[in-house]
Formats: structure tokens, C-alpha cells, sequence
């Protein structure tokens, strides 16, 4: 498979009022040609930050201050900002997060679709709004041609977004980073999206990075997960490498606190007792070791590097050195393994 | 829409009619008389001079012929000014102040647009202090202050422009400068307010992730944006526009209807002063409604007479 995104070794620094805020530190990874890989973490562990890079969209007092992006081997982070600007809406887009903010609310949806288009392809305007009227059609927008001379607060929350998903898909993008485009609907509507998600990339083959903290999102849409805490990958892998044969000590707390099916009434939900640490001074060591009930005293002191579990399966944690003592998951986790084993890793 | 337009004029006249009735009513508490010379004038003069106004009459009768005048268009005849019909006072007076308050408020909205959105866009910058700055001193500088400097600067010491003149353009541009002023400098600082939380927005944020250049991105998604609050203000603006054109006038001998508007009270010029009360009430009544008409084709959100919502 052929690798169209690399990210090596991103660093991105905040400067803010109380000092600087290191909150990437050190992500790397890959988007291979077609596939969906699926960022998760709770909030603030720099998600749509690691994803804002690639595009070049961090607030003002961003920086990126180490790292590597590159695009078909060309390094993003070289490229000018007219060349950026290219790039933008044409070979890379976005999808955001909330539909009910992120459309201009004085600009026609056909305008707003046929944007892109006028800025990156030569096209008349005629064309553009012909175009668009075929995207919101794909995107599912009823009537799409009775509809392109109105405005945002005109339509609902799910149409809105089918809509800003028709704005980034409407010059087909090479890839289509998709920053928790269904967090702010509601559920029968994110399955509706997630879904429309789908058939889209076998429509026009674009790769997916889809941002969320919902691993039920998660399960549906990706072929690759990769598990984000305090500004690192703990831990990425297959899909079903991270549902049914997790590693790391934060994943197996993430996994732990989505109640399923086998959850008995009137149990306790778990939770990850504690905060994530101040990115204003990192930790030395292990950042979830605090939080980390399976932590020893080497999470202190020294961070852990990836051991490799199994071809494409990594994970951040001490836990899997070979001098480390055996440990046994939370039972939750445990009923995992045994169906990871059963089906021979392939539980799909 | 039309719909909407009409039912507004229908408003307009009800609003014109109070108005004119109350200004009749308290004009009549006056102190004083018309008539300068009233003390030097017997009994039986001072009659015959009244009764040629009109003014033997009750008030409520001066009232009733009044408003009978309006209806058809009727103004009266000024007391002072040659006995001239008051419609053909204000006709001749009106060209100079509509033009320089018209200029100003031009003048004053597009430079507030564009140095608010200057600032907004190089926010905390040498360029943001500087716009700052400037939309301060337009505020605080009255306009006649700002009117004598001008005219001392511009036209007595470099000769720029005449000092007290009015014939052609150039002649405009002093007064328009010291009234823009107060226009200018409002108008900047919503525009800085408004324009910097719509740069934050999500949809800008969109927009740039279409590909958009900087420039793009203002012109196409956040100048529209950020326009509405200026609207709200220009309402009251060309209120006080008008109204501060009076002293203006005065510092630059425009032949404006500022000055009659001052002389007539101080008279007790009764025709005038009620056909310049009344006019002005339409003037700020009709900019008000181009004030509310322009908020629909802003932003789709408030437009009118279609409902606005699905």
C-alpha cells in the first residue's frame, strides 16, 4: 500500500500567557492510499492539533517547532503559503466539528460549495454551482437544486453537516481529515454521517483521518485506530488489535469505560480516576502513570518507547519490556482477549 | 417585503403627524413673540399684525388650520425671512447640509469599515494600535474642535483649501473631513470588536481550509460578517451628524438650513420651526428605515416579509 501521508516526529508548542505549552510532543505516523485511520483520545490530548498541523491551521500562537509532514514525500512544512493554500480544500480537506457554526451564515450553500472549485480549478462560476449541486445530491441534501440559494440557518443540524462534508469532498481530495464531525449531533444522525463517510470514500477513494473520542465511532469507520494521550500515541494498531488485543494501560481504561452490551444493569460505569497532566511541564517519564494503576517506578522516571506486539501493532508501555512483571487487565479486558484468541485475531 | 416597506411609511406619516403636533403644542410655551419690535407697537397695531398671522386665533384653532396646511403640502410663510413660503426656505437651504452630511457619513462609514478591519485583521500589531488610536481621537475631538484646526491648518497657514467658502467641491471637503470624524471613528471601533470575533470563528476557519488566502477570506466570508453592528450604529450616527452640522456650518459660512434651524427658535419663527422639526423627524424616520431594510440584505437571518425561517 502506498503511504500518502507520513508524519515524523511532530512537535507543536503553544505559547500562552502562563508560558509554553508543549502539546504535541512527538506523534508520528502514516495514512496509507484509501484507508480510514481513526485518532481517539479524551479531550486535550491534542487530537485536532496533530490533524490542524498537517493543514497548517493552528491558532495564531502555534508553532511547530519540530517534525516532519510529508505529503507524497514533499515536506508540508517547507511549502510557502501560496502552495499551502493550494493544497487546502483541493488535495487535503477538513470536515469540523460543529455544523452549526463552522458555515458562513450570510453566504448561499451552493456558494459555499462551489468555493473550492473557484479557487483551485479553473472553472466558471456556472460550472462551479452546476458541480455543487451534484455534490450536495451525493451528500444527500433532498432537492439539492431548489436549495442552493439558501442559507445556513435554513437547514438542520445533520443537513448542515452533510453540507460541510459536500464543501470538503467537492474537488475530491486526496485526503479528508474529518475533526469529530459527529460529536455535536445526535445519535441516529451520527450513524446517518458515519455512514455517509463510508460510501463516499468507495465513491471517490480518498483516505480518511477521523478525530473523535467515541471508540463506538470508532469500531464503525476505521480500518486503523491509533490511541492519543497528553500529546503522544500510546498505542496504534488495527482496529482489531486495539478493541480485542489492547496493550497499553490508558487503551484498556478507554475500552473499559464504553459500556457494551454485557454491561449489567445497575453497575457503575467506569472512569479513568484523575486529569491528564499540565502540558506546561510535561513528564518526565510516562504520562498516563499517574492515572495508571499498573504503573512502576520506571514510568516515573523514563518514557516508555514502542514495542512492537504484532506486524502494525504497537504500544508506548513498560508493560511489554521483557523484564516487566506479568500483569492481569481489568476483567472487561480480559473478555476481550479470550474473544481475540477465539476468532484467531480476526474478529470482525 | 413591499409589504413590509408600506406598512413602514404608513407608520412614517402616523409618527410625522404626533411629532408634528406635540413640537406645534410646545413651540406655543415659547416665551416671547415673534415680533421684535412688539413693545414700540400699540394695541390696536399689535392686533392687526396678529391677526395677519393668524396668531388671534386660540391655539387650538392655529392648530387645526395648521395641520389643514400640512396635509396639502402647505409649510406656511416663514415670519422673518422675506415672508418666503417656508417650503421654498428649506428647498434652498437644504442642498449644502445634505451634501456634506451626506459626504461625511460616507466617507465616515467606509473609513471606519476599512481601519476597523485593519485593525481586526493585524490585531495587537503597530497597525491595530495606530487605527486604535485614530478612531479615538475621532470620537473624542468635537467636530467644531476639529473644524477650527482644520481651518487653521489647511487653509490659513498651507492654503490648501478655501477657509470659509461655499461654491464647488473643494469647498466641501473641510466640513466633510471635521464631520466624518465622529462617524469614522465609531464606525472603526464596532467594526475592530466585531470583525475580531468573527476572524475566530469556526467558519472562518472553514474558509481558510478551503484554500482561501488570507485576503479571500476577508473579503469573501468576514467583512459581511462583521457589518451588522455598523449598521446599528449608523442609524443614531446620522442623527448626530446632522445635528453637529449646525455649528459646523456656522464655522465654514455654509448657506446650510443648520443655521436657520438655530435662528428660527431663537425668533419664535413658528412656520419654520415646525417645518424643520417636521422634516427632520422624516429624514431620521426614512434613514431608520434604510437602516432596517439594509439588515435583511446583510445577514438572511433577520431578512423580512419572507419570515426568515423554513
Amino acid at each position: 500500500m502506498e503511504k500518502i501521508l507520513e508524519v515524523k516526529d511532530l512537535h507543536v508548542d503553544f505559547d500562552t500567557y502562563n508560558g509554553v505549552v508543549h502539546a504535541i510532543r512527538g506523534v508520528s505516523f502514516h495514512l496509507n492510499a484509501g484507508e480510514t485511520l481513526a485518532i481517539v483520545g479524551e479531550s486535550g490530548s491534542g487530537k485536532s492539533i496533530t490533524v490542524r498541523s498537517i493543514l497548517q491551521l493552528l491558532a495564531k500562537n502555534g508553532t511547530i517547532s519540530k517534525g516532519e509532514i510529508l505529503y507524497h514525500g514533499d515536506d508540508l512544512l517547507q511549502k510557502s503559503t501560496k502552495e499551502m493554500d493550494d493544497i487546502r480544500g483541493n488535495k487535503i480537506s477538513m470536515i469540523f466539528q460543529d455544523p452549526m457554526t463552522s458555515l458562513d451564515p450570510t453566504m448561499t450553500i451552493g456558494k459555499q460549495v462551489a468555493e473550492p472549485l473557484l479557487i483551485h480549478n479553473n472553472v466558471s462560476k456556472k460550472d462551479a454551482l452546476k458541480r455543487a449541486e451534484e455534490v450536495l445530491r451525493l451528500v444527500g441534501i433532498p432537492n439539492p437544486s431548489a436549495r442552493m440559494n439558501d442559507y445556513p440557518h435554513q437547514f438542520s443540524g445533520g443537513q448542515r453537516q452533510r453540507i460541510v462534508i459536500a464543501i470538503a469532498i467537492v474537488d475530491y481530495p486526496e485526503i479528508l481529515i474529518a475533526d469529530e464531525p459527529t460529536t455535536a449531533l445526535d445519535v441516529t444522525v451520527q450513524a446517518q454521517i458515519i455512514d455517509l463517510l463510508k460510501e463516499l470514500q468507495q465513491k471517490i477513494g480518498t483516505s480518511i483521518i477521523f478525530i473523535t473520542h467515541d471508540l463506538g465511532v470508532v469500531a464503525g469507520i476505521a480500518d486503523r485506530v491509533a490511541v492519543m494521550y497528553a500529546g503522544r500515541f500510546v498505542e496504534y494498531g488495527s482496529v482489531n488489535d486495539i478493541f480485542y488485543n489492547p496493550q497499553h494501560p490508558y487503551t484498556w481504561g478507554l475500552l473499559d469505560s464504553m459500556p457494551t452490551l454485557d454491561t449489567n444493569e445497575g453497575s457503575r460505569l467506569h472512569s479513568i480516576p484523575g486529569t491528564p497532566p499540565n502540558l506546561l511541564n510535561p513528564p518526565e517519564g510516562d504520562a498516563f502513570a499517574p492515572r495508571n494503576a499498573y504503573a512502576m517506578e520506571i514510568d516515573e522516571e523514563e518514557q516508555p518507547p514502542f514495542f512492537k506486539v504484532s506486524k502494525n501493532h504497537y504500544a508506548a508501555t513498560w508493560l511489554l519490556h521483557p523484564n516487566a512483571p506479568k500483569v492481569t487487565p481489568p476483567e472487561g479486558i480480559m473478555k476481550r482477549f479470550a474473544k481475540y484468541e477465539r476468532l484467531g485475531g480476526n474478529v470482525k | 417585503m413591499t409589504k413590509y416597506i408600506l406598512k413602514r411609511i404608513f407608520y412614517l406619516f402616523v409618527t410625522l403627524f404626533i411629532i408634528a403636533s406635540l413640537t406645534f403644542f410646545l413651540m406655543k410655551l415659547l416665551p416671547g413673540t415673534p415680533f421684535s419690535n412688539q413693545n414700540r407697537m400699540s394695541p390696536d397695531q399689535l392686533k392687526i399684525v396678529k391677526a395677519q398671522y393668524g396668531l388671534d386665533q386660540s391655539v387650538f384653532v392655529q392648530y387645526i388650520r395648521y395641520m389643514g396646511g400640512l396635509l396639502q403640502g402647505n409649510l406656511g410663510t416663514s415670519f422673518q425671512f422675506n415672508n418666503e413660503p417656508v417650503t421654498a426656505l428649506i428647498g434652498q437651504r437644504l442642498a449644502p447640509s445634505m451634501q456634506i452630511g451626506a459626504q461625511a457619513m460616507i466617507v465616515g462609514t467606509i473609513g471606519g469599515i476599512l481601519l476597523g478591519a485593519v485593525a481586526a485583521i493585524r490585531k495587537n500589531t503597530w497597525a491595530d494600535t495606530l487605527a486604535t488610536f485614530v478612531s479615538i481621537l475621532g470620537l473624542s475631538i468635537p467636530s467644531f474642535v476639529l473644524a477650527v484646526l482644520l481651518q487653521f491648518y489647511l487653509a490659513y497657514k498651507w492654503r490648501i483649501f478655501p477657509v470659509a467658502l461655499w461654491d464647488n467641491f473643494q469647498s466641501s471637503i473641510l466640513p466633510t473631513l471635521a464631520l466624518a470624524a465622529m462617524p469614522l471613528g465609531s464606525v472603526a471601533r464596532f467594526m475592530r470588536t466585531e470583525m475580531v470575533d468573527v476572524m475566530s470563528s469556526d467558519y472562518i476557519e472553514l474558509a481558510k481550509s478551503k484554500g482561501n488566502s488570507s485576503w479571500g477570506v476577508v473579503v469573501k466570508h468576514a467583512l459581511r460578517n462583521s457589518l451588522i453592528p455598523v449598521v446599528t450604529i449608523i442609524g443614531p450616527m446620522a442623527v448626530s451628524v446632522m445635528t453637529g452640522s449646525m455649528v459646523v456650518e456656522n464655522i465654514f459660512s455654509i448657506p446650510g438650513i443648520g443655521e436657520q434651524f438655530v435662528k428660527s427658535i431663537t425668533t419664535n419663527d413658528y412656520p419654520t420651526i415646525m417645518g424643520l422639526t417636521i422634516f427632520y423627524s422624516f429624514l431620521l424616520i426614512i434613514v431608520y428605515l434604510i437602516v432596517d431594510i439594509l439588515y435583511g440584505l446583510i445577514d438572511p437571518r433577520i431578512r423580512l416579509g419572507n419570515g426568515g425561517k423554513e
